[in-house]
């Protein structure tokens, strides 16, 4: 760093931004690209059935695989409306 | 026993094929029998970056389809008597590749050559996939940027589910980092991802980096691969990049910015 630019502002590098926001989505696509790919149809058919009885926004239902060790767990995520 | 080598990336124009040319010259010129292969059907340059674009007669699609022999569709090197390039097809789509045609070519290869590198296309799409299936060991080129680190990460998690070696479970593809278009001077102002920003992203071990040079346009402008200029910055990175592929231990160069005097460093050196 030279002598002037010691003087100029102190904004963080957009190197360092680059990295956060490349480990962020990085880790978010090795998440996603672990789910089998019958994820999104399960999810979709999930919003037709419980479209059915109860009126939901597609963005309320929720489906995610977590793998353990010798275990995996299906969360699903359902918010319902306030009736 | 030959070993394939996918020179990859996801993104486009980070350097595939000046690095594929330079690393199969590289391994030619340390006395290993080697051939070049061109996987971008449609879009062929690597002819053009070793400059044989006017020799190419037969192609790989032509020895898929059985219309061509292996031996008339290779051209030998100008410059490196163990180097042989497998041009691609200029004029076929890209489902010219089949599963079973690259195989058998790539097996007949594997009997006269020691190392088979393969060029990928840019994408993900049918041609990138035949290129890395067979690997043995896929070297991903990656500019320090953030769309290039992104494709890469992409790019290996394909090598870690869709390459042959994956789905038979068999050892994984070995992994190599290739970092190029490295500019020292914008690392050490913030202004461009570091070698170690990157290699903490992508957790794969580092074959080398590539600085960013002038001598790398001037190699294709005369369609001469870059390693072949000894004299420059990108040649002798690529020398070292090949020598660590063949197990030397070699530290990084051109990575640190040259130090400054006293009043360049005072000034910035802008004055």
């Amino acid at each position: 760093m030279s002598f002037w630019d010691y003087f100029r502002s102190r904004k963080e590098s957009s190197a360092s931004i680059a990295k956060e926001r490349l480990q962020i989505i990085v880790a978010h696509e090795r998440n996603t690209r672990q789910q089998p790919d019958y994820l999104p149809a399960l999810q979709k058919e999930l919003i037709e059935v419980i479209s059915k009885y109860v009126p939901i926004d597609p963005n309320d239902v929720q489906v995610q695989l977590d793998k353990n060790d010798d275990c995996s767990v299906l969360e699903l995520n359902i918010t319902l409306p306030e009736s | 026993m030959s070993t394939i080598i996918t020179v990859t990336s996801g993104k486009g124009g980070v350097g595939k094929t000046t690095t594929s040319a330079s690393i199969a010259s590289g391994l030619a010129k340390a006395g290993h029998k080697t051939v070049v292969i061109d996987f971008d059907v449609g879009l062929r340059n690597l002819d053009l970056i070793m400059n044989c674009e006017r020799r190419v007669v037969y192609d790989f699609v032509n020895v898929i389809n059985n219309e061509a022999t292996l031996n008339q569709a290779l051209i030998k090197d100008k410059h490196c008597p163990d180097l042989y390039i497998l041009p691609a097809s200029q004029t076929r789509d890209k489902d010219a590749l089949t599963k079973e045609g690259v195989e058998r070519v790539l097996n007949e290869l594997g009997e006269r050559f020691e190392y088979i590198v393969c060029d990928s296309p840019a994408g993900i799409e049918h041609g990138a996939l035949m290129a890395l299936y067979y690997a043995d060991e896929a070297i991903v080129v990656t500019n320090p940027e953030v769309s290039s680190v992104r494709d890469s990460d992409r790019i290996l998690g394909i090598l870690q589910s869709k390459s042959r070696r994956a789905e038979l479970g068999l050892d994984p593809v070995k992994e190599h980092l290739l970092l190029t278009r490295y500019n020292p001077e914008r690392v050490e102002k913030g202004e461009m991802l570091a070698v170690n920003d990157v290699l903490d992203i992508l957790a794969i071990p580092l074959l080398g980096v590539i600085p960013e040079s002038k001598a790398v346009l001037t190699a294709s402008n005369q369609g001469v691969p870059v390693i072949h200029d000894v004299e420059s910055d990108a040649g002798q990175a690529y020398e070292d990049a090949v020598a660590r592929l063949l197990g030397e231990d070699r530290p990084l160069r051109f990575t640190e910015v040259e130090k400054k005097g006293f009043l360049k460093r005072v000034f910035g050196g802008r004055a």
